[in-house]
């Protein structure tokens, strides 16, 4: 069913941001300290332990992809909800910071790339490639 | 009837927000394919779209809360709020798995440590010089330039304000837009024609929309491991900027 994988994706959240909440107090800090990297971390390996095990079915990774597939329309959602007024005067900062990094780390990339060969072939991914324009 | 309908929406926010995104989502596509031959991906003209939508409702009501301040809008701010977008922001990072990235050797691994840093540090550096001194807005605009998803996903863990995390989105934004623009000229110096290299390069990246766009102009059968190491690098950018990098943050800053 569908709604185990959604299930599933909303457990790790929610246990997630409850780390994340739990160690910002422990540490000390009003702040929810990783929260959501957790919870993609319990994720990952709830889901590849349950379909190691074949207990997880096409249709319940369904519950999931729907959601990974509409995250850029949320991250619109979320933008126009911004203090977009205030922040344009920091509009130069905002392109410097990430033309700055882009750059950097472009010109990093064969330095990075000579470090070590993969230890086997990648293995193919052909059939994982997405026709559709965006997510 | 029009009247009956404006009601119906203003009363079903959510369902409201959903076609009004609908839309943009098509327009920027449109315009991504007709205006740049799909060069510019939808995804990063309709975040963009976001913003000027954001600028429009603060400039009409005055409020802080950018289009949503309109009544009629309000629906955005729910759909857009923080519950859903960590919901599906954990959900892109199904289909990644631990082995592949084994495999993929310890470039990839130092690619995305490295990818992360360069980042934060550029980006936080920037916003230093740009005049912002406290912590949290300089972490937070430091994760936006990672990616327009660490960004908001740090600001809202450390409590910023919305203005830095608009700067955030601004900033991962321009940082995809780049990518996008910049991947098929570099392609060939970077020897960007291998799993390996696209995997070193997407954690070096880490932007989805921009490693996406780039990719498909490059050699399409490239793209799942690059979006793979995307993958990773939001997981982990969400994981050490709003912790790691804060503290370090906390600790320079007098």
């Amino acid at each position: 069913m569908m709604i185990y994988g959604t299930a599933l994706l909303a457990i790790c959240t929610l246990i997630g941001i409850s780390i994340g909440e739990e160690l910002g107090s422990f540490l000390g800090v009003k702040a929810n300290v990783g929260g959501v990297g957790f919870a993609m971390l319990l994720l990952i390996l709830t889901t590849s332990w349950l379909i190691k095990r074949g207990r997880f079915r096409p249709l319940s990774a369904e519950g999931i992809q729907f959601w990974s597939g509409i995250y850029i329309p949320i991250v619109v959602a979320m933008s126009a909800k911004q203090n977009v007024v205030v922040a344009m005067k920091g509009g130069p900062a905002a392109i410097v910071a990430g033309v700055l990094g882009v750059g950097i780390s472009f010109a990093m990339i064969p330095y990075v790339n000579r470090i070590g060969a993969p230890k086997d072939a990648l293995p193919a991914m052909l059939e994982e490639v997405p026709t559709e324009n965006m997510r | 009837m029009i009247e009956l309908l404006r009601h119906t929406m203003e009363a079903n926010g959510l369902l409201t927000a959903f076609v009004v995104v609908g839309v943009m989502m098509w327009v920027s596509n449109w315009i991504s394919k007709t205006l740049t031959g799909g060069r510019l991906h939808g995804s990063a003209i309709a975040v963009f779209g976001g913003l000027i939508l954001a600028y429009v409702g603060g400039v009409t009501t005055g409020g802080k809360n950018g289009i949503t301040d309109i009544p009629f809008f309000a629906g955005i701010g729910l759909m857009g709020g923080a519950m859903f977008r960590d919901f599906a922001i954990v959900a892109t990072a199904f289909g990644a798995s631990f082995e592949d990235l084994k495999r993929s050797g310890v470039s990839v691994m130092i690619a995305l440590a490295l990818g992360i840093t360069v980042s934060f540090v550029s980006g936080a550096g920037a916003a230093y010089a740009f005049g912002y001194h406290d912590a949290v807005t300089l972490c937070t605009i430091g994760a936006g330039a990672a990616t327009y998803i660490v960004g908001p996903v740090t600001g809202t863990a450390l409590g910023a304000s919305s203005e830095a995390i608009a700067l955030s989105i601004a900033a991962g934004l321009v940082k995809a837009i780049v990518v996008m623009i910049a991947t098929p000229h570099l392609a060939k110096k970077l020897q960007l024609n291998n799993p390996h290299t696209a995997m070193v390069y997407g954690g070096m990246m880490g932007t989805h929309s921009g490693i996406a766009a780039g990719l498909q102009a490059t050699d399409p059968k490239l793209m799942p491991y690059g979006l793979m190491a995307a993958a990773f690098y939001t997981g982990l950018g969400c994981l050490v900027c709003p912790s790691i990098f804060y503290f370090i943050l906390l600790r320079l800053l007098p």
